[in-house]
């Protein structure tokens, strides 16, 4: 199954909440190996999520 | 027990700054806030031992806001959020300008313009997502609580939540990056 960047977009920002199943991993991964722009979507959510970790101890 | 009280109302801007980003709103806030110091000044002997004050209320505060939101959503329950989720996507589902790189993001995690600007992008986003957002990053609550207290499904939690990660990244590149 090949995904299209919009529903590979999803599953990262899934990932982030909830466990994906080994199908979505799997495609998941193929998908990132040959798109920048999802490559770079999943390091920029995965930044997001630190940032508002510091945020939040921030003064 | 003077120091006690002075040390908890230095704490205020913090836990006002934390509230006004999770409800979005100064005068709930400041509700929050008061009822947090007043539990914590009757609750002194709560906090005897522990080492880090802050932390203390903190964890006080955010079981006042989650009451907070809960009233919320029982009293005003949110519309869906407007807006469209396909934008940044053609018909076929690719990028119409796929994200380049952030260089050295890390650091800026430390300058306090780069963290106003995300609460500039925060302040920003549709109400529910936002809601969603916060209560995921920022109070740390697992998705299935999320979905509890605002009593939706997980598939759409998962929604909101994709919507406000694609929405902060490109307020983030337009506002920051790009410049």
């Amino acid at each position: 199954m090949i995904l299209s960047c919009k529903e590979a977009t999803q599953l990262v920002s899934q990932g982030l909440d909830r466990r994906l199943g080994f199908a979505e991993r799997v495609t998941l991964r193929l998908h990132l190996a040959i798109c920048n722009g999802c490559s770079h979507f999943r390091k920029q959510a995965l930044f997001l999520r630190k940032a508002m970790r510091r945020l939040a101890e921030s003064d | 027990m003077t120091d006690f009280r002075s040390r908890v109302e230095g704490e205020r801007p913090y836990l006002l700054r934390y509230a006004r980003l999770q409800l979005r709103d100064r005068h709930a806030a400041e509700d929050v806030v008061q009822e947090t110091l007043l539990a914590a000044l009757a609750g002194e002997a709560g906090f005897a031992g522990r080492s880090n004050l802050r932390t203390w209320l903190t964890g006080i505060l955010k079981h006042k806001i989650i009451d907070a939101l809960r009233r919320l959503a029982r009293e005003a329950p949110l519309a869906d959020d407007e807006g469209d989720v396909e934008a940044p996507f053609d018909e076929r589902g690719h990028w119409r300008e796929p994200p380049s790189g952030w260089e050295d993001p890390d650091t800026l995690l430390e300058q306090k313009e780069f963290l106003a600007a995300l609460e500039r992008c925060l302040a920003g986003l549709p109400q529910k997502s936002a809601q969603a957002f916060m209560m995921r990053e920022h109070l740390g609550f697992e998705t299935g609580d999320i979905c509890k207290e605002l009593g939706i499904t997980p598939t759409h939690c998962w929604v909101l939540l994709y919507r406000a990660r694609m929405a902060l990244r490109e307020c983030l590149q337009e506002s920051w990056f790009a410049k």
